[in-house]
């Protein structure tokens, strides 16, 4: 096997996740492998209206565990979620011991503020320009969850937000470990959020076609690479992580959970939503992480695929894959049958699910994936119980509408 | 409405939009010193005055206004006018 050089690589020693099926790492591993996806009618608005009337949400998260209902009033959701990961994380990693000036904080969302932003708009909407809430710049701007989360901590590096759609949680990841190798920070607090349930947000996606319509039976609607998926599930959440120069966290003494070998991104340049013809920008995409790795297709033991259950997602990556690894992939697995898609905060969250199986030697499985889907040619999905896994790395795709392609290889830990 | 009654009904606004206790909101308690509310709380405070009271207080009345109890003489001058 080759191996990635050491200069290459980003330490990873904080995680924090905040998902429908888990607000800490073990319960999210543990909803990872239980079987059971968050599916179910959402409760917390009136759907009557609404085509799809269903999706993964998280309803026992209490933010005051971490701000004060103060600070909570003054934030929308997505960053009530983004800044309780992102503490979790930071909690994780120990003393950091880093000069805040060389902390700097990466965050990635879809949309940003949507709850907030359809609220105000009823209430002037209702009640005129005059009502509109003098926060709802702050609460609504899509980097309000990096701002945040450099205020309460005192972080004074550079501080980003990135909004490339479904990829954007990767994206930020990425742009961190490139942060990190340029020598522009010691330590990048990096992942993504989102809160995009909102009901204005949902008829927007379920009028694209792109969402399940499996509405007598939620709990098996999100199911990537079956034959009989029709779309994806919207879910909430958020995934963070502390990454870190690797001399630095080997000097400290702290916990490596794995690394960060190779980033690649690209954009399709083809189509506003649709993928490119024969999953081109996917495929060229994954080639750029694994050559910034340093690492060949036989190297890389676990594929944690986009696998959004959409029928053309699905079918585009599965053609791209089998085009990378000429015919013969690495067991592929998507955390999307558990938690539906978590949009700005996939790519995030799933760099964590890769991470967690590196680290347990375990390939979680794809909830909900029963018959896979003939048409997509011989992948193998993991489905049913985790599998077995021997220490390798992993390669985790993310695609966001726009065309933006980002891929990330997590490799374990070389101390390990 | 007598100023003590409409004391009352700020004090209610003020718990409820500044997030703060009761018992500091005293006619004394300075907005930014005492009460922890920055320019954008003071602009959602006085839309919830607005509405509490069914009056309109344009921004620039708020010059100068840094106390409760200036607060609650804008607000009563303004009840006096309507009346």
């Amino acid at each position: 096997m080759s191996a990635p050089t050491p200069e290459r690589l980003v330490a990873i020693t904080g995680m924090g996740v905040k998902t429908p099926v888990g607000l800490d790492l073990d319960s999210f591993w543990d909803g990872l492998c239980g079987g059971r996806s968050a599916g179910a009618p959402i409760t917390s608005f009136d759907t009557s209206d609404h085509p799809v009337s269903f999706a993964c949400e998280i309803r026992d998260f209490d933010v005051t565990a971490y701000i004060t209902p103060k600070e909570a009033a003054h934030l929308d959701r997505v960053s009530h979620l983004g800044f309780a990961a992102a503490a979790d994380a930071i909690a994780d990693a120990g003393d950091l011991g880093a000069d805040p000036g060389r902390i700097a904080v990466g965050a990635g969302t879809g949309v940003g503020g949507l709850l907030t932003l359809e609220a105000q708009i009823s209430t002037f909407v209702a009640k005129g320009a005059m009502r509109v809430s003098p926060f709802l710049v702050p609460m609504m701007m899509s980097n309000a969850t990096a701002a945040f989360i450099a205020i309460q901590y005192g972080f004074t590096g550079a501080n980003f937000s990135v909004v490339t759609a479904c990829a954007a949680g990767a994206n930020a990841i990425g742009e961190a470990v490139r942060l990190v190798r340029a020598g522009d920070a010691d330590v990048v607090i990096a992942g993504g959020s989102e809160a995009s349930i909102a009901p204005v947000g949902l008829a927007a996606f379920s009028r694209m076609g792109a969402l399940s319509r499996r509405k007598d039976d939620p709990v098996h609607a999100s199911r990537p690479f079956d034959k009989d998926r029709d779309g994806f599930v919207m879910g909430e959440g958020a995934g963070f992580l502390v990454l870190e120069r690797w001399d630095r966290a080997v000097a400290r003494g702290a916990r490596i959970r794995g690394a960060i070998a190779g980033y690649g991104r690209n954009t399709d340049a083809h189509h506003i939503t649709a993928p490119s013809p024969g999953g081109e920008g996917a495929v060229r995409c994954m080639q750029l992480a694994l050559e910034d790795a340093g690492l060949t297709t036989t190297d890389i033991g676990h594929l944690n695929a986009h696998g959004t259950s959409t029928p053309l997602n699905d079918a585009s990556e599965a053609e791209a894959v089998l085009k990378v690894f000429d015919g013969a992939p690495p067991p592929i697995s998507s955390v999307k049958g558990a938690t539906g898609h978590l949009i700005g905060a996939a790519g995030a969250v799933e760099a964590v699910a890769s991470v967690m199986a590196i680290e347990r030697g375990l390939v979680f499985p794809t909830v909900n994936h029963e018959q896979l889907d003939p048409a997509l040619g011989p992948i193998d999905v993991v489905s049913g119980a985790p599998r077995p896994l021997a220490p390798a790395p992993a390669l985790s795709n993310s695609f966001g509408f726009g065309g933006h392609n980002a891929s990330l290889v997590l490799v374990p830990s070389p101390a390990a | 409405m007598d100023r003590s009654a409409a004391f009352d009904q700020l004090r209610e606004a003020a718990v409820e939009v500044l997030h703060v206790d009761a018992s500091a909101v005293t006619e004394g308690a300075r907005f930014k010193e005492d009460l922890d509310a920055d320019s954008l709380a003071l602009i959602e405070f006085v839309m919830a005055l607005e509405e509490r009271f069914d009056i309109s207080v344009p921004e620039e009345e708020l010059d100068g206004v840094t106390t409760v109890g200036q607060a609650l003489d804008l607000v009563m001058a303004k009840l006096a006018a309507s009346a």
